[in-house]
């Protein structure tokens, strides 16, 4: 394993073990996650055929919320106690930071679909099962090209005040190719994909995903500066 | 009469003849009707909104390279004019659209894109605004000039799968020649006030940097 990945996978461990600790994020932001897929059926109403054709669009919009909460913590924990300066002292490549973050909110990220995508189907009568494997994919590039802006912009807004307003503002554009693919790719499936739309989408996502990883990751040293 | 003075009163004067030219001398559109002459403003302006967010690009690269402030202040007058230029877009846009298509907002990949832009860049300059050391909120800017630049050409490539309905730019086979003149004034004379407004703003800011930087107890 290079010096790269392993200062990565250390700070992945050190943020999972103080999570674990705790677990008190996680359950808070379960919980606003299984609110906001509430509030969608509030604000439609009960028409099972309506919920199910909008399943993919609100499902995603629910994991953007969330997850845009939990992202802004990432650097959040750190900053209180001094944290990144200290990692910052760390002999090795910045960027190990940034891999570091970017692999822990994925795991985050990933925890919080497990329960979401079940309970997504549950409440809107959808049936992801059926396409459990084409759905993964969308999930995992999905989540992927959320994270990795995500971190970047969080490490980038971790200092200013306001932050909390900020993060979203930089974000939700960036995160404009994110969900359309995403939203179109895991709707296509769920009707079958006849007009075979789903792979362009893919692709669209993937490409989105690898550009935004290289710019972030090249240029990230320059964001922890001090 | 300084030469930067100079080039703000030709600028005014093109956008005056153009202006002439496009809402007197030449008749109406045959198909669109008088609301066509909202597109000699409409296009020259959405050029200029571009051309000040790629000068934002370009001088963001060229401080992250060089560290120097000049060209982040260069960069920031360049992103409040896109910004303006942008807004500028969206309403001339609307109001060309509803007698046009009949509606007053289409889902079209460059409205959208056009939109979006608007909370991109005000997300730059808030972010400066709000960052207290010049270097610092020189980085930060010229990092979020450089990421959006890049995420631009996707949002847009993603929208147009989305949906499209924005008719296509007009090629200069599609415009009668008269139109096409004007277009092209428009095109100078609106590019030349975008370079004024971008000199005028950055000396203002190169003042404001100085006297910030020169400390409360002498200013």
């Amino acid at each position: 394993m290079s010096a790269l990945a392993r200062r990565a996978a250390a700070i992945l461990w050190k943020d999972i073990l103080s999570e674990t600790r705790t677990r008190q994020g996680f359950t808070a932001m379960l919980s606003f996650a299984a609110l906001v897929l509430f509030m969608f059926s509030f604000a439609i109403g009960v028409d099972n055929d309506l919920l199910g054709r909008l399943a993919g669009g609100l499902l995603w919009v629910a994991i953007v919320f969330t997850g845009t909460l939990s992202l802004g913590r990432t650097f959040q924990n750190e900053e209180l106690a001094g944290g990144t300066r200290l990692l910052r002292l760390y002999p090795g490549d910045v960027r190990a930071i940034y891999l570091g973050k970017l692999a822990g909110n994925l795991v985050v990220l990933a925890a919080l679909e497990v329960v979401l995508f079940p309970a997504a189907a549950i409440l809107y009568g959808v049936d992801f099962a059926a396409q459990a494997g084409p759905l993964l994919l969308v999930a995992a590039l999905g989540t992927f090209g959320f994270s990795v802006i995500g971190t970047f912009f969080s490490a980038l807004t971790v200092h200013l005040r306001a932050r909390e307003l900020l993060l979203p503002l930089l974000l939700f554009p960036a995160l404009v190719p994110v969900v359309l693919a995403s939203v179109g790719a895991t709707e296509a499936f769920l009707a079958g994909d006849p007009l075979g739309r789903a792979t362009g989408w893919l692709r669209l996502l993937a490409s989105y995903d690898v550009i935004l990883f290289v710019v972030c990751v090249w240029i990230f040293p320059v964001v922890l500066e001090e | 009469m300084n030469r930067l003075t100079m080039l703000g009163w030709l600028a005014i004067a093109l956008i005056a003849v153009g202006s002439v030219l496009g809402l007197v001398v030449l008749p109406a559109d045959a198909l669109q009707g008088e609301v066509q002459r909202l597109l000699y403003v409409h296009v020259p302006v959405a050029w200029v909104m571009m051309l000040a967010f790629f000068v934002v690009f370009l001088m963001s690269i060229l401080y992250l390279v060089q560290r120097r402030l000049k060209w982040d202040l260069l960069a920031v007058s360049a992103a409040e004019l896109g910004v303006v230029a942008a807004v500028l877009t969206l309403i001339l846009g609307t109001l060309w659209g509803r007698p046009t298509w009949g509606i007053w907002w289409a889902w079209d990949p460059r409205i959208t894109t056009t939109a979006l832009l608007v909370p991109i860049y005000t997300g730059y300059l808030v972010v400066r605004s709000m960052a207290e050391d010049p270097d610092r909120r020189a980085r930060w800017a010229a990092v979020i000039g450089l990421i959006a630049f890049v995420q631009v050409p996707i949002v847009y490539l993603s929208v147009f799968w989305w949906r499209s309905l924005h008719q296509p730019p007009s090629s200069p086979q599609s415009m009668w020649s008269a139109y096409g003149l004007v277009m092209l004034l428009g095109f100078v004379a609106y590019t030349l006030a975008f370079a004024y407004l971008w000199l005028r703003r950055y000396r203002l800011a190169a003042t404001e940097l100085e006297l910030e930087l020169s400390g409360p107890e002498e200013g």
